[in-house]
């Protein structure tokens, strides 16, 4: 048996992430401060994991409607109402799904006939591209660069755009560069997304995480909710990563189709983690704004730390991660964050693990403790330091 | 809340040279922000705070509701104030409701803290009545969980 044979083609050209090949090597070093880590370290809110319990107590152990709980719907409807601004009818318009990843997942293959080309800026979170060509779509990338600190540019968007693409795909705040988008840009994509008739898939998850200035959705711009796939989740705002939790909001016409995907391969998010997600909307509006303060506190000191070593830095102004380039170091950023985690026993991610476009970056989470944070960057700069020397005995040989 | 006492607060790390670095200040300047703290008396000290389960620290606690008679001139201030001053007093609280005074105690053994209260207490003119609840196990202290939570060996180092 030639087991080859038994794997898809398509599977069998898909890259492996390039975070789980330094994850790795990370996990040969327990004794290492990690920045790697792309969730919150925060435990979920006590009144939240409480709700669970109590769901689970009273005997809440079976499915639910394959959309999700009405209940939560309802809740749903009012959070992005308020919080993004369209609404969204409870019966037909919102999918409840385990995370943003099915989301998207699903999303896509509602979507995309073979060929269809997806748009979409990178570096970016590490599955998009993957999804797009499991769903046998073509995804084309556009960069978003460190001069416009990552933030969203339309044109170069108009620029990328060739026939045959159907979805324009968006995360703002995005992981891993912090970058943001305002109403004007936002404005002027939603003009192109209607010129070319795109649809609009819009990953927001990091939206309540935004430090400078108010969170735009591009759903709420004039014209645009008919055509944008709004998708959101607890994982972050609501430190919830494991009780994988999301949404989408849409058309119902695309809800719809991302449905008969959703009941045959998922049938519902657990039943316990919707319960969850309730409380997390009624009650736990004061949990995201301490941790949102936490985090923004806690993104000052790094970026001034980094840019204080010599790692030049932007401000991230959504998320919990900084992208500083290592460009300075002449190391690029594989290596950098190799020898960093050998000899400095420092972890950040490599920037290229979230799309070519991601050279000489390195991603490092803020999402820690004070005290590591503050360890980490001291040995970053002992590192940045021993690399100096080095640089200099060599042009002085 | 100032920014230094916030972080004082989040970290509970009062060395000055890592709460310049956090704060991006000199070292000289919290220094002497710490030193004005304590001139203005809005940092009175530094406590340790310990798991009374594991420190062993030999000391029982009570919690005391005490009824007091206001006077006309003071109101309940002096007599507050009269039995703070005692060492086996911990803290000493105002309060609405049932009782005026809620005091807590320690001492080296049960006997000791009922003969403060019987002899010392009670008997200071003034004191209307008083109900003493002995603490016998702490779940929380200071606002840290002693039941600690279990850590997640198996969170991921590194995550997309």
């Amino acid at each position: 048996m030639n087991p080859e044979n038994f794997i898809a083609d398509h599977i069998k050209s898909l890259p492996r992430s390039g975070i789980r090949d330094f994850f790795a090597i990370v996990s040969e070093m327990p004794q290492a401060i990690s920045l790697g880590i792309g969730e919150p370290d925060f435990v979920t809110p006590w009144k939240i994991r409480e709700a669970s319990i109590f769901a689970l107590e009273k005997g809440k152990t079976s499915y639910t409607d394959n959309r999700g709980l009405l209940s939560l719907r309802k809740e749903i409807s009012k959070y992005c109402s308020n919080f993004f601004g369209p609404e969204y009818d409870p019966i037909s318009e919102i999918l409840v799904t385990v995370g943003v990843s099915e989301a998207i997942d699903i999303a896509l293959r509602s979507i995309l006939n073979p060929g269809d080309k997806v748009l979409y800026h990178e570096p970016c979170y590490v599955s998009y591209a993957p999804n797009v060509t499991l769903a046998f779509g073509e995804a084309i990338p556009v960069a978003t660069t460190p001069g416009q600190e990552f933030s969203l540019d339309p044109e170069a968007f108009e620029k990328a755009w060739e026939p045959g693409c159907k979805i324009l795909m968006l995360n703002f705040p995005t992981n891993p560069t912090g970058g943001t988008a305002d109403r004007e840009k936002l404005e002027r994509l939603a003009k192109f997304a209607k010129d070319k008739d795109l649809i609009v898939i819009s990953d927001e998850i990091y939206a309540e995480l935004t430090y400078e200035g108010e969170h735009v959705s591009i759903a709420s711009i004039p014209g645009m909710k008919e055509r944008t796939l709004l998708l959101h989740g607890f994982s972050k705002s609501f430190a919830m990563t494991g009780f994988r939790i999301g949404f989408a909001c849409g058309p119902d016409w695309l809800i719809d189709a991302m449905m008969k995907i959703h009941q045959y391969c998922m049938m519902c998010a657990p039943i316990l983690s919707q319960e969850a997600a309730i409380e997390a909307l009624v009650n736990g509006a004061d949990d995201v704004l301490r941790m949102r303060e936490q985090y923004h506190k806690r993104r000052d000191f790094v970026v001034r730390r980094f840019n204080e070593i010599g790692l030049n830095c932007h401000l991230p102004r959504g998320s919990f991660y900084a992208f500083p380039s290592v460009e300075s170091t002449g190391l690029n950023e594989v290596e950098f964050c190799h020898r960093l985690l050998r000899e400095k026993e420092v972890a950040v991610v490599p920037g290229t693990a979230f799309g070519e476009h991601g050279l000489n970056h390195v991603r490092a989470s803020f999402s820690t403790s004070y005290e590591k944070l503050v360890e980490a960057t001291d040995r970053m700069e002992s590192f940045v330091d021993c690399l100096d020397s080095e640089n200099n005995q060599s042009a002085a040989i | 809340m100032s920014s230094l006492i916030s972080l004082l607060f989040e970290t509970g790390d009062p060395r000055p040279e890592k709460l310049a670095k956090i704060l991006g200040k000199d070292k000289s300047e919290i220094e002497r922000e710490l030193e004005e703290l304590q001139e203005n008396k809005t940092l009175l000290g530094w406590v340790p705070i310990l798991n009374p389960d594991k420190a062993d620290l030999g000391k029982v606690r009570a919690v005391i509701e005490v009824k007091i008679s206001p006077e006309r001139e003071g109101g309940f201030d002096r007599m507050a104030l009269r039995i703070s001053r005692f060492e086996e007093v911990d803290s000493c609280y105002l309060m609405s409701g049932g009782y005026d005074l809620l005091v807590f105690v320690s001492g080296e053994n049960l006997n000791s803290v009922a003969a403060f209260i019987s002899e010392r207490l009670a008997t200071i003119e003034g004191v209307l009545s008083t109900a003493t609840h002995f603490l016998l196990r702490p779940y929380k202290e200071q606002n840290h969980m002693l039941v600690q939570e279990v850590a997640n060996e198996e969170k991921p180092a590194v995550s997309p």
